[in-house]
This record gives structure tokens, sequence and C-alpha cells, in this order.
């Protein structure tokens, strides 16, 4: 049962991340990539880590998402217009770096397989208590570091956006 | 899972189910009722005894009418957007306790569909989720009052969801979980042991929220129909329209009853130990947390005839500007608390 329900969610998973990228519509991309994250919220469900497939919902999909369709809409990017010159170069630059990627990563697994084998009991990232804990005791400076970032790169958008304050 | 314990997991989601398809027929006919006696009205008394048949008579015209589908929509996206609303508005209700533990079969049966560790959390999850289809239907119907009002529906939930969620971490703080159930039962005891007396800035910011989160008045910016004729929904008919309608109400009574939990003690009744009573305190129990719902739903229709619409500006001004800094101070307020008195 438990295998079955993993391969249903990740031929969703892989299926609508590529449509996301061969769709010429953005909204339907912004749709697919919504599925896309509901299929990987599965995948963390049957790897028993609820609070992080129920995070993965409410910020990707319930709030990242929402606000990237905002943007589409608010643009009305219907159907794919611009860039029309970059086409080739922003194809052949991502081809360039998905084989670079895949290549790496196959690499890496050839070499050590141990990665995929980690044992259950090392796995716990799924509940609130183990990551909170870990947040803020092991790993509180990059948190904090990381929390200034999103402070400056807000801030960056509203000097951006308004010329005048 | 036993058989057994599948069929009462079975009867359950069918009970909660009915029991929210019907709290929302009667939601539709006391809103109208309620409204008219406002205003110094009848409202629909025709059809059955004082009416009370009118929102099966709705149900049925819903269903007769011809289902238009306008000629420039985006047809996959169009039939999409309202079945986008509703499912996430009829899953939410699963997490919430009902009622305290009953004994069936001799096994101890909690009222409640499903009792995740999460809980809290799924349905916040899921209320985000609900904009989409708000948002969709306003795009997809290629009309000028749809999208501004999906634009709108987005900006007014994102801007809500954070005073919302912000107002519930400090429940969950004194709580010490994000289970349902565990917040329901740190509340048992005395009175005053409810969140509303413990944190009853939360609970304001909460409810103001909740009104903005649903689509109701005095934040039905969405659907202003001075200005946007029916908002995001200006193009649908028939079913397709009653779903649209049906997720608002379930929403509603979701929202009431999650009210109810976080800050009213959930199925609680004040004085009494519910689970040591049996089945009389479990009906109790029942009792007390649909008495504390209803009184939660009339007051959508209490406020709804009570406060005038706000500005598009003053909503955002209400969002960001007050209740999101009031909603952090009192987790400051609240954590400090918690963190003093255990120092002790």
């Amino acid at each position: 049962m438990l295998p079955l329900l993993f391969y249903f969610a990740a031929a969703i998973a892989v299926g609508t991340a590529i449509s996301v990228v061969l769709s010429r519509n953005a909204v339907y991309s912004a749709i697919l990539l919504v599925a896309c994250f509901f299929s990987l919220a599965l995948i963390y469900l049957l790897l028993e880590a609820y609070f992080l497939a129920v995070l993965e919902i409410f910020i990707y999909a319930g709030a990242i998402m929402v606000l990237f369709l905002f943007v589409i809409m608010l643009l009305n990017l219907g159907q794919e217009k611009a860039q029309e010159h970059f086409r080739y170069l922003q194809r052949g630059l991502s081809l360039f770096l998905v084989i670079v990627f895949f290549l790496g990563v196959s690499l890496i697994l050839l070499s050590d397989s141990s990665v995929l084998h980690q044992s259950h009991e090392t796995f716990s990232a799924g509940g609130v208590k183990v990551l909170g804990e870990a947040l803020f005791t092991k790993y509180l400076l990059p948190f904090e570091v990381a929390s200034l970032l999103l402070l400056v790169a807000l801030i960056g958008t509203v000097y951006l956006a308004k010329q005048k304050i | 899972m036993d058989f057994l314990g599948f069929v009462i997991i079975c009867v359950k989601v069918l009970v909660v189910f009915s029991a929210t398809m019907l709290t929302v027929l009667m939601m539709v006919y006391a809103e109208r009722r309620v409204s008219a006696f406002m205003q110094g009205r009848l409202g629909p008394n025709r059809v059955g005894p004082q009416g009370l048949l009118q929102p099966i008579a709705d149900g049925i015209k819903f269903l007769m009418k011809e289902d238009i589908i306008p000629a420039e929509v985006n047809k996959p996206i169009y039939l999409l957007a309202p079945a986008m609303l509703l499912i996430p508005a009829l899953m939410t209700f699963a997490v919430i306790p009902f009622g305290s533990t009953i004994t069936l079969f001799g096994r101890e049966v909690p009222l409640q569909v499903a009792d995740l560790n999460v809980g809290i959390l799924y349905i916040l999850a899921l209320t985000s989720i609900g904009v989409y289809g708000l948002v969709l239907a306003g795009w997809a119907s290629n009309s000028k009052y749809s999208l501004i009002g999906g634009l709108r529906s987005s900006a007014q939930l994102i801007s809500y969801e954070l005073a919302m969620g912000l107002s519930v971490v400090s429940v969950i703080l004194l709580a010490g979980s994000l289970k349902l159930n565990v917040i329901v039962e740190d509340q048992q005891g005395y009175l005053l042991s409810w969140n509303v007396f413990k944190q009853p800035v939360a609970f304001l910011i909460f409810l103001v929220a909740v009104y903005a989160e649903t689509n109701r008045l005095p934040f039905d910016l969405t659907e202003a129909e001075q200005e946007l004729v029916g908002g995001y929904h200006t193009e649908y008919s028939s079913m397709k329209f009653a779903m649209f309608f049906t997720a608002e109400y379930a929403n509603m009574v979701t929202a009431a009853a999650l009210t109810v939990t976080l800050f009213f003690g959930g199925w609680d009744v004040p004085l009494l130990n519910e689970t040591s009573m049996g089945a009389l305190g479990a009906i109790l129990s029942v009792l007390s947390f649909i008495l504390k719902t209803a009184f939660f739903l009339f007051l959508f229709i209490w406020v709804r005839w009570t406060f005038p619409r706000f500005r598009y500006d003053q909503l955002m001004k209400l969002g960001w500007k007050v209740m999101l800094p009031l909603a952090l101070i009192n987790i400051f307020v609240t954590g400090g608390y918690l963190t003093l008195t255990s120092l002790r």
C-alpha cells in the first residue's frame, strides 16, 4: 500500500513539475506547481513528517504561490509573449545546467549509495518539538541570520518598488 | 486497523459531513429570516412551516437552473474553481472535536474525525488553500468585476491570515500543543479557564480576522454588490454558484466552531466534568458545542446588519498596522509571562 502511494505521489510530482515548465500559460504553470506541492506534501506524510507536510501546503501552496498567482494576474501574463529572443539562449543554458546537476547527483549516488539508505531512527524532522528545539538551540545562528536576510530583502523590495517613501 | 474501527470512522465522517451540510442549509435560512427581522420584514415564510423548507426549495431551484458558461471564459479553470473552494471548506471540520469521548462496543471513541498532531495548522493550511478558488474564479471568468473581486480576496485573505495565525500562536503557547483536543482539555475546569478570559486580545484579533477570512461584512469587499455586481462569482450560475454559496457558509460554520474550540472551551460545559459522566456527559458536551457554535453563527448575521463595510485602504491598514503588531505584542507578552512563571 505505502510504496504504491509513494509511486502515485512521485508520478504526480514529476508529471506536474514537467508540465510547469512546458505549459505556455503562466496561470496554468502556477496551478500545476501547486499540485506539485500537494504531491510533495503527500510524500512528506508517507515519511511521517506531518509538520513538514502541513507547512509545505501552508507556506508554499497557501501563501507563496497565491502571491505568485496574484502577480501573474495583475500583470495579465496570459500567453507566453515576452523574451522571444532569449528563448534559445534560455533553453540551451537550462539544458546545460540540468545535465550538470543530474550528472553531479548521479555521481554522488553511484560513489556512495549509503546516502539513500538512512535508518529511520535518525529521521525525526516531522515533530514540531524536535524541529523547534533544533532551530532554537543547534541552528540558532543560521535561523536568526535567515530572518535578518528576509528582513533585508523586504526592505529592499519596498525601496525598489517605491522610489519615494 | 480493524473492521469496527474503520466503520466507526466512516460513521463519524458521515455524521460530521451531513451535520455541516445541514447547518449550512439552516444558516442560509436563518440568515434570511434574521436579516428580515432586523429590517422589520417577514422574510421567507411560505414554503413549509415558518418557511423552514425554503433552503430545500432554493436547492432544487439551483439544480433546475440553466448552467451558463460564458463564451470568453477559460473553461477548465472556470469549471475547476468552485470545487477548489468547496473541497477545502468541507475538509476543515475533520479535526475539530465536537464532543468528549463516548464508549461504543467497549472502546473509547473520541468525538472527532481525525486527531492530527498538527490539527490547528491543518485548518490554517486549508483556509489558505481556499483562496485559489476565489482567485481563479475571478481570473477565469474573464470579467472585470470578477477579476477585481478575486484580486481583492487574495490580498485580503493573505493579510488577515497572518493576524489570525499569530493570534492562534498565543493559544498554542498556553496549551503547549497543536492538537485541538489538547487545547480543549487545557480549558477544562472552572468558567474562567476558557481561553477567552486568558487571551482576550487574541480572541478579538481572531474574531475580526475570521470575518475577513470568510468574506463577511464588514469585510465583504470581494463581493461588494454596489461596486462589483457579485465579485468573483459574477459570471457563475446555477449549481456552480451554489457551490460557491455552500463553500462560503461551510467556511462560516467551521470558523464559528473553531472560535468555540480555541477560545470558548470547545465542548466544555462550565463546572461539569463531562468525561466522568459517561453517555450523559458526552451528550451534554455535544449540546454545549452546538449551542456555542450556533451563537457565533448568529453573531455573523448580527454583525452583518450592525457594521457598514470598510473601505479597501481601511481594511489593509487595519490588517497590517493594527492587528498584526497587536498579535505580535500579544505573543511577546504571553511568552514572557509563561517564561517568568516557569522560572519561578
